[in-house]
Formats: structure tokens, sequence, C-alpha cells
């Protein structure tokens, strides 16, 4: 058993202070663990073995400083998802399209976590741009579940998800547009935090749906997920789109309390298909949260049905929008065969995108261009508002919202190839996105030797109750030291 | 074992019933639009597959919105501005740094004008 796995960010930072580890033996054991294993999981993309290693000395040279006033994330390695841009180390988005990238700015995301003294470990797999619930769609490798590896980590976030799982590092970065943290976070067995739309600076993240797009951390408990929030929040004038908030104390919020509070369960999610096991799962959960006297009450949200919908026309119009910057000018590859501008353009953008980025391009040009833009394109804007009202009138009654996050546990390689069928795995994380809520997967058991995530919605900039409901049931469940053991050995 | 849900069944009614069907020209229109280049055999698979997944949206043409505004943002109230200030930003050397084809702090690309 290494120094590192099994501790979470607190432990670690007082194994740090008391001086019985120090940061580089915190990065060569994750350095270690990636070695021998993640040739089997393939949670990176890129491991930025020399640069970690410089930072962790370069911090140590400045452990004079009291440890008390050195934050809980100095020393720590973490993981970001290959769509946060980090100066001088290659960034990818999973896209041939950008092989070779290599970007002169550093997300805010990212630079919050190395001014605090955080060390990047490396760059994880993702569906290419962030787009798939499978990590299937990488150009480059897929991600293997460390639970079972002939099944999928989950997407789109699946390296940032495996990665954590497979105890490579204590927590990672990834970004949610439609359940991209919570669904692999469920799949793997880990907690994955989406926060509220404009809490956390976007600035350096490759954009995807820009009106959807939150990046957020994947760790092992629900404290580390308030730790490293409370490392990433905040307003940032580099993006237009974070908002000015005062930042509470996250921490402070896990107080193990949820008496009285009241439980929210959408009718209308438990109405769609879902496997039996996921279902006994969560009525499980929602047995806790009353044992713990939360009040728990079916509530409506009915518009749910028509979520996917207006997901998968609203994400993809953004997404052809973001997408064409593309064009083999800038940055990336470029297709040299060509005769003239236009045809450098389409054929760089055609052998660099995979074919889900295609399919997306091409329905989201679709949904906007003349003739079928009132039909589609507005008519899913109009129903993004009767979502977000649903909400709204759910949370004057209820505190948080309840459900699964994912209708099944992890799936096979293959088995969900026909695009539609995917798309409907994020059925219970999208109107989250859409409505712009805050909300969390925490692990709620097994089914079958599978992990099994409950999902739990917040009010708008209201983490602090979201937390604290979730890590009151984490601590009542005990579900959150439950690791994976197909990796063997390296658990 | 996971067992094997019928997420699809709504679907398949509907192919059944109002499918859209996308033609060939749509899927070369749009691609067109899109700076996207479709072989033949990518168009067939497209036709396809965009087809259903605009069939599935197709439950949104259900639905009364009339007077339902839009929402393209959450909680963006005010565009956002900064002052028109001179500050630190890339060389043009790193500008250019990551371009296929670059020619003394330009970028350079295929004719633009023909002759």
């Amino acid at each position: 058993m290494s120094a590192m796995r099994g501790l979470g960010i607190r432990a670690l930072h007082h194994e740090l202070a008391e001086g019985r580890l120090t940061a580089s033996d915190l990065i060569q054991d994750s350095l270690a663990a990636i070695e021998t294993a993640d040739g089997r999981v393939g949670a990176f993309l890129h491991v930025t073995r020399e640069r970690a290693l410089t930072q962790a000395s370069a911090g140590e040279g400045v452990s004079g400083v009291p440890a008390p006033a050195r934050g809980l994330l100095a020393g720590i390695p973490f993981a970001a998802k290959d769509n946060l841009c980090v100066e001088g180390v290659p960034t990818t988005c999973a896209s041939r399209i950008l092989e070779g990238y290599v970007p002169p700015h550093t997300a805010t995301a990212v630079r919050r976590i190395e001014t605090a003294g955080g060390v990047l470990i490396g760059k994880a797999n993702l569906d290419e741009f962030a787009m798939g619930s499978s990590t299937e769609n990488s150009g480059f490798h897929p991600t293997h579940n460390p639970w079972d590896l002939t099944r999928v980590p989950g997407g789109s976030s699946g390296g940032s998800a495996a990665a954590v799982a497979a105890g490579f590092v204590p927590y990672a970065l990834g970004s949610d547009t439609g359940g991209s943290i919570r669904q692999p976070a469920a799949f793997c067995g880990v907690v994955g935090l989406k926060p509220t739309y404009g809490l956390v600076s976007r600035f350096g993240l490759v954009a995807f749906a820009s009106s959807l797009d939150q990046i957020g951390p994947l760790t092992r408990s629900v404290e580390d997920a308030a730790i490293v929030l409370q490392g990433i929040a905040g307003w940032d004038e580099l993006d237009s789109t974070s908002v000015q908030v005062d930042i509470p104390d996250y921490l402070a919020s896990l107080t193990g309390d949820v008496a009285g509070l009241r439980v929210g369960v959408p009718a209308e999610y438990f109405e769609t298909d879902m496997d039996q096991g996921v279902r006994d799962r969560v009525m499980e959960a929602l047995d806790t949260l009353r044992r713990l006297g939360a009040e728990v009450r079916t509530i409506r949200l009915p518009h749910t049905r028509y979520a996917l919908s207006a997901y998968y026309l609203i994400a993809p119009a953004e997404a052809s929008s973001n997408l064409a910057r593309y064009d083999g000018v800038r940055f990336g590859v470029r297709a040299n065969d060509a005769p003239n501008l236009l045809a450098m353009y389409e054929r760089t953008r055609s052998a660099g995108f995979g074919p889900e980025v295609k399919r997306r391009i091409l329905i989201g040009t679709y949904a906007l261009s003349s003739g079928y833009y009132d039909a589609y394109y507005k008519r899913a804007q109009q129903v993004r508002t009767l979502i977000r009202q649903d909400f709204q009138t759910a949370f004057a009654e209820v505190d948080v919202i309840v459900s699964p996050t994912t209708p099944t546990p992890a799936f096979r390689f293959g088995e969900k190839a026909d695009p539609l069928t995917m798309y409907l795995n994020d059925i219970y994380t999208i109107p989250v996105n859409l409505a712009g809520l805050p909300a969390i997967s925490v692990p709620c058991g097994l089914q079958d030797g599978l992990p099994v995530g409950l999902q739990l919605i917040g009010r708008p900039f209201d983490e602090p109750t979201l937390l604290r409901a979730a890590h009151a049931y984490e601590q009542a469940a005990g579900f959150s030291g439950l690791r994976p053991t197909a990796l063997g050995e390296v658990q | 074992m996971t067992s094997e849900l019928n997420l699809a069944g709504r679907l398949g009614e509907r192919v059944e019933g109002h499918f859209v069907h996308l033609t060939t020209d749509d899927v070369v229109h749009v691609a067109a639009l899109a700076r996207l280049h479709v072989t033949s055999e990518e168009t067939e698979s497209l036709v396809l597959e965009l087809s259903r997944i605009l069939d599935y949206a197709r439950d949104l043409q259900e639905l009364d919105l009339t007077g339902v505004p839009a929402t393209s943002q959450i909680g963006i109230t005010t565009t956002v501005v900064r002052a028109d200030e001179r500050r630190p930003s890339l060389t043009a050397a790193e500008a250019v740094a990551n371009a296929p084809d670059e020619d003394e702090g330009m970028f350079r690309v295929p004719a633009v004008l023909e002759g």
C-alpha cells in the first residue's frame, strides 16, 4: 500500500504538515501508480512527469513557511481533463485536430490550484471535445473503468473519473456540459460536483457549449469536493460569464446535520426506464436520508421529458459555433494538399474531427440554419425556460432534489453504438445544466459489483446546502471507502 | 448483470410514425455550411443518424410555447465590458507559435483569390 492511496486531501495535508511525507513523495507515488496501471486503464493522454517533479521540489523549498499557513491543496497532485489549457503542456481535447497544440495560457481553475501549491500530474482523457458519455469518442484511445476493465468509465470526463477511482491522483478536474462530471463519477464510484453556472471561471476551458459548460472536481469524498471547490470558485475578469458572488466556507457547511432538510424526489425521473438495481440503491439512499431526519417528499418537474430534446439541439448549436475556430489557420493540424482556402478548411476539419463531433456540428448547424431555426433552436430555448421554471417551483418547496445520476451502471464498450441510445444515458443530468444549477453525484452502493451514483441537485449558488446533504448521506451510508478491485495489487 | 434497457423504445415507435426524412442534399448542404467535407459513404449514414436525432426532437413541436420567452443564458443580465486599456498580451511570435504555417509573425494560408 502506497503512502498516498486511501487518504483524503485533509489527511494528506496533515501528513505533509507534520513532515511525515513530502510533496515529492506524493508525486513519486502518483507517477508510480500511473506507471504500474495506466497501461490498463488509459486515464491519461499526457503525464507531466518532469514538470510535476520540479514543482514538487520547488514547493518543498518554501516549506519553511509554517504548515498551517499553507493551503490544503499545497503539495498534493491532481489531474486535469485535457480540455483545460495549461501553459506549455499539450492540450488536445482528445481530438486529432488539436494534436501538437501547446497553449500559451493556463485555465484559471488550474492556475488557482497551482497558485495554492497543487501539482499537476497529467492531462486526463475525454470524449473528443467533451462530446460523449463513455470516453469511447476519444481520438487517441479509450479509457477503461477501474471497476471492470471491460466497461466504460463514462464520459466525457472519463479519464478524470478513472484516474481518481484507480488511485492515481486524490482528485481531478473535469467539465460538465450535460453530465460529463457526474455520470463518469457515478460509473467509477467517485464523487463528482458540477457547480452552479458562473461559480467557476471557464477561462482556459476549451469551449463546447458555452451556456452549459462548467468546471468542477472529481474526488473520493464530498469533503474533498468542498476543498477543491473552495480552491477554484470565484469571480474572474477573464470569464465574462463568471459571477460576482461571495464565496462561502464550503468546509464549514459539512455539519453532518440534515434534520428537517426538505428533500424532493422528482416523480418524472422515476417514471423513466431505469435498472432495478439503480432504483433500489436510490430508494435505500432516500431511507438513509429519512433516518437522518430529512423530510423526503415527491415533487413534479413536468417538462423533464423535453429536456433531452432541448439539450441535443442547444448544445450542438453552440458547439457548431464554438468549433468553427478549428480552421487549420491559427493552431492544430492543417490538411496540406488543398488548392484554396475553402478546400483547406473543409479538408482540415473533415480529417481532424471524429464522427460524433461531426454529427453534433451538423445537427447544430441544421438547427440554426435558415428555415429550421424557429422549429428547433428557438423552441429548444423556450423549453429551456420551462425546465428552469420547473426547478424554481420545486425549490420553493424543497431544499435539495435527489435522483439517480444515471439509469444504469457502467456499460460495456460498444454497447451503445447508436448515438441516440448513448444520449439517453444523460437523461437525469441534462436538466441540471439547462437550468444552470449545482449538482453532485455520490456513490450509493453497488449493483452486480458496479458502482451506482446518487445525484443531489441544489439551488443556484447554494453549494453549502448541497454539500451538507451529500456529506451527511455519504457519512451515514459508508460507501466512500469502496475501492475497485479490477487492478489487483495497485489498489 | 446490467439489464438491457429499452430506452430507445420511444424512438422505434417514432421511426414508424413521424420520421423526419432528411435527404442526401440536406446533409450535403448543411455540411457545406459547417465547412465539413463528407464522403458519399458518410452522407448515407448521416442521413439516417441525423434524421433519428431530429425525429426524437419532434416532441418539442407538440408543446404550446406561445408567449414563453427563450433562455439563451443563465444568470447573465448585462454585457460585461472592461476598460479599453492596453495590457500585457501575447507577442506576435507567441501568437503564431501554434500555427501550422507562419511567416514573420503572420499566419500564412492558401490563396484566397484565384489567379
